[in-house]
């Protein structure tokens, strides 16, 4: 299939996600409420949840999470992990059977290490750990037929599928898990093949993106990506978000405010009012990344294992809202799947369009 | 009868006159530089001598009584799906003179218009269109190389920009006028596309004649070009503009060169020029030093450092069958920007044979050209602005969705202004008096009618695009640049879709 000749996936969804910036970790029976009270919001084509801080075990190894049809991929897959990477652990998913959750793919987690003595073989040569990680998840995904992995940090993982999220929690067991974020998704697909891995979140490395939205820049946010090797293989747009967060943030070294300002930038005539600092940055960032500009009705929230950060298209065209309490930064797409997990927040705003509301770890912590 | 003019009475077109409306005022007599109409005193007549008529309209647009109707000459030939009458009349118009067909304009073949066989996108349901009667719509685009990052530290807080840019260009329409000289066109209508540029924030593009001096006051909206031929060109002139374009070729005549009858270089056009009067303007078909890449790249560099790298340098070529490759060279030779002028960019004068056979659609030629530059990962380290038969907003937009910063016109320009395509340019004649310098045509345009025009014409294309845009559901130009999604084609086949990297309709 040629790179263009892509099926656009358009959903609309829901989303909520909390923060314990002081670092306490919660059971994952918290955010299932919260999204379960936004059960309309989906209709039951997918459901999907990222989790920080569950693997303090493994804190230091890659956690994949790999999806596969069948046994031939998953041999396949397990091959070439053999070969590309140390594997300290390596077990199924815990599940419980549910009879809502049906065609289930084999679902097996490893907790790994990259070998370095694979460099300049079938990979690159000089790359940073993560980078080669990502090599790892490329191939797997393009090559392996069958084979897909959905989430690929560190202490960190992906739990999703074809169901309503609630369904997907109880299907994961997620209550056995504590986490100090917590994202979750309740998906309206218009178009869905029923593919798990095309539920949210999507991840790579310890990014993990929830999206409400549709981007109509995704043709060139894509072809942007692809100038730097990145390869749009899942056919989504959520797909390019965190591509375009993992290129800004960690390969071009900018910081979370400044990646968004790439993403959901002022409006010119805003920039032109600015002080000059500040107009200089904006203007630069427009001329340099107006490729990753995301455009079209969206709301986010991406996680990664310093923070969570939600976002919203430039004329707020998806509903996002924010609240705090104590240490606890909620955010969600509606104001009472917050009050349902917290029914006397501080503060509780919407925030304005294109600015993004930003919830680091508190420094020493994590 | 050995020299009997045969295609005198095989003519293009013919006058028609209803004698019952026909006041003989004399407008058209007045009106027409072919001098077609003459009026005969003795029986108080106008009459029309149909062999000269070129069918530019004037007369018939200036008629205050309706009478004149100018159509194509209904005598047939036996039909012929080879021996098409074009064939039969240039084969006798050479047979009698030896020389080479001459013609002014593009490319007028039907070959296929890509621009009609694409259909654009609009949302619905999922993603909601934007109203730009409502909501912001920018079409705010820089000219100019980037970097491929930016380089930032503060961080979260007060970040501040550390890297610095070559210079750019902002325009407010992604609609630059594209290279007339003065000479080709009258100084009347420079002034209307530099007061035009200016109004609404874009470019205009001095072409190779050189600056007139009362135009420098419009450097800030100005290109200056810098062709063959070098007229012109002094320190001065290149520190002009805010740009210094190389012209290498040109849609409408790839690969030949330029020449400006000795009749033409009047006293101004000789100064600006650098001339003298009445000497012909040559300009060779290929730059004198520039026989390779590698020199291509000595020029470009000479041009900056005489513009103390302030200035942007353009590099101009007709979109041949290796556009891309050459294009890609061009970028790492240190070209700001692309312009690429796809075959049906016009021209002053072209051999017919050239205009009408040479070069590619500038469609296909965009679509390699920028999926080349992704491919080699160099795309942000320059800007491409495509030419060659743009004709509505919409061909702009198709443009910019396949990978364009920004388009050039010039025909449509001089259509704005009363340019009917005639295609008669090369005459010097020009009923409208645009492509002439006679001063008794020239003065048919009055600069201020031309500015108000020409701004006009971008103010509404500049609507129709925001609308457009809004209609897709973006509100920002760069969104919808190379966004090929927003593209599907109708009509074509599979090799034509590859390269122009759409998809079907339907699909
Ligand atoms: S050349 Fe033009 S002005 Fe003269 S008769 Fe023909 S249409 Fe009329
Ligand atoms: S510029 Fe004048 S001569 Fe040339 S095509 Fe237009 S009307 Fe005819």
């Amino acid at each position: 299939m040629q790179s263009w000749n892509y099926q656009k996936d358009i959903s609309g969804c829901g989303l909520s996600g909390l923060i314990n910036k002081d670092g306490t970790r919660v059971g994952g029976e918290v955010i299932v409420r919260s999204i379960a009270t936004q059960h309309d919001r989906g209709n039951g084509l997918g459901g999907g949840f990222a989790a920080y801080g569950i693997y303090p075990d493994f804190a230091d190894h890659y956690a994949l999470h790999i999806m596969c049809d069948d046994r031939a991929s998953l041999a396949a897959a397990e091959s070439f992990l053999k070969e590309a990477v140390y594997i300290a652990h390596q077990e199924r998913i815990p599940i419980r059977l549910n009879p809502k959750i049906t065609n289930v793919p084999i679902l097996n987690r490893y907790f790994v290490k990259p070998r370095a003595e694979m460099e300049g073989t079938t990979f690159d040569k000089g790359l940073s750990e993560d980078d080669f990680m990502v090599q790892v998840v490329m191939k797997i995904n393009m090559d392996i037929q069958g084979a897909f992995v959905f989430s690929s940090g560190k202490n960190m993982g992906a739990f999703k599928g074809v169901g309503y999220p609630e369904d997907i929690a109880d299907f994961y067991r997620l209550e056995d898990y504590s986490g100090y974020i917590w994202t979750a998704h309740n998906r309206f697909p218009t178009n869905t093949p029923g593919w798990w891995g095309g539920a949210h979140p999507f991840t790579i490395l310890d990014w993990s993106i929830v999206h409400n939205g549709e981007i109509s820049s995704y043709g060139i946010n894509k072809r942007y990506l692809e100038m730097f090797g990145y390869h749009c293989t899942l056919l989504t747009d959520t797909e390019v978000v965190a591509y375009l967060l993992d290129l800004l943030i960690r390969k071009h070294g900018l910081a979370v405010d400044v990646a968004c300002l790439a993403l959901a930038p002022p409006f010119w005539k805003e920039i032109d009012r600015m002080d000059e600092d500040r107009r200089k940055l904006c203007k630069a960032i427009r001329m340099v990344y107006g490729s990753a500009l995301l455009n079209g009705p969206f709301a986010i929230l991406f996680a990664y294992n310093g923070g969570l950060v939600g976002l919203n298209d430039r004329i707020k065209l998806r509903p996002l809202v924010a609240a705090t309490k104590g240490e606890t930064v909620y955010m969600a797409s509606e104001e009472s799947a917050i009050r349902e997990i917290c029914p006397d927040p501080e503060r509780v705003w919407a925030p304005k369009a294109g600015d993004p509301v930003i919830a680091h770890l508190n420094p020493g912590i994590g | 009868m050995l020299y009997y003019d045969q295609n005198k009475n095989y003519r293009d077109f013919e006058v028609l006159r209803d004698e019952n409306k026909c006041i003989q005022c004399q407008v058209c007599v007045r009106q027409c530089s072919y001098e077609v109409h003459t009026y005969d005193e003795k029986h108080d007549e106008v009459t029309a001598d149909q062999t000269k008529c070129v069918g530019c309209h004037r007369c018939e647009a200036f008629c205050p009584t309706d009478a004149l109707k100018i159509r194509k000459n209904q005598s047939e030939f036996r039909d012929n799906a080879l021996w098409t009458p074009q064939y039969l009349k240039n084969i006798y118009k050479q047979a009698d003179t030896g020389g080479v067909l001459l013609t002014g304009m593009g490319n007028s073949y039907p070959y296929p218009v890509y621009w009609d066989k694409m259909l654009l996108d609009a949302s619905q349901v999922t993603n909601p269109s934007i109203d730009p009667l409502r909501e912001p719509m920018e079409l705010r685009t820089y000219l100019g190389a980037k970097p491929d990052a930016v380089e930032v530290h503060g961080g979260n807080g007060h970040p501040r920009l550390d890297t610095s840019f070559a210079p750019q260009i902002p325009i407010e329409y992604p609609i630059l006028f594209s290279a007339m000289s003065y000479g080709s066109i009258n100084l009347n209508i420079h002034v209307g596309l530099a007061r035009a540029a200016e109004e609404m924030g874009t470019l205009y593009n001095t072409g190779e004649g050189g600056l007139h001096p009362t135009l420098y006051q419009y450097g800030k909206n100005t290109i200056v070009q810098c062709a063959s031929g070098r007229f012109g060109v002094h320190t001065d002139y290149l520190n002009a503009g805010v740009a210094v374009e190389i012209k290498i070729g040109q849609g409408a005549k790839p690969g030949i060169g330029g020449h400006l009858p000795g009749e033409k270089i009047g006293p101004e056009i000789s100064l600006t020029r650098m001339i003298p009067e009445g000497t012909d303007a040559l300009s060779p078909a290929p730059h004198h030093d520039i026989y390779s890449i590698e020199d291509l790249r000595q020029l470009i560099y000479a041009l900056k450092e005489a513009t103390d790298y302030k200035k942007l340098v353009f590099v101009k070529i007709a979109a041949v069958h290796n556009s891309a490759a050459i294009a890609s060279g061009m970028v790492r030779a240190g070209a700001d920007v692309i312009s690429l002028d796809g075959f049906r960019g016009g021209t002053g004068a072209a051999p017919t044979m050239i205009r009408d056979n040479v070069g590619v659609p500038i469609e296909l030629a965009l679509a390699s050209v920028d999926e080349r530059l992704r491919q080699e990962g160099i795309r942000n380290r320059a800007s491409l602005v495509v030419a060659g038969g743009i004709r509505c907003s919409a061909d702009v937009v198709k443009a910019i969705a396949l990978g364009a910063d920004a388009v050039y016109i010039a025909t449509a320009a001089l259509i704005a202004v009363g340019c009917t395509v005639c295609q008669r340019c090369y005459t010097g004649k020009c009923p409208w008096g645009i492509a002439t310098n006679d001063p008794y045509l020239a003065k048919r345009i009055n600069p201020e009618i031309a500015h108000e025009k020409l701004a006009n014409l971008i103010r509404g294309w500049g609507h129709e695009i925001q609308e457009m845009l809004g209609g897709m559901g973006l509100n920002a130009l760069e969104s919808l640049r190379g966004n090929r999604e927003k593209l599907r084609g109708v009509g074509l086949n599979e090799t034509e879709l590859n390269i122009l990297g759409i998809k079907h309709a339907g699909a």
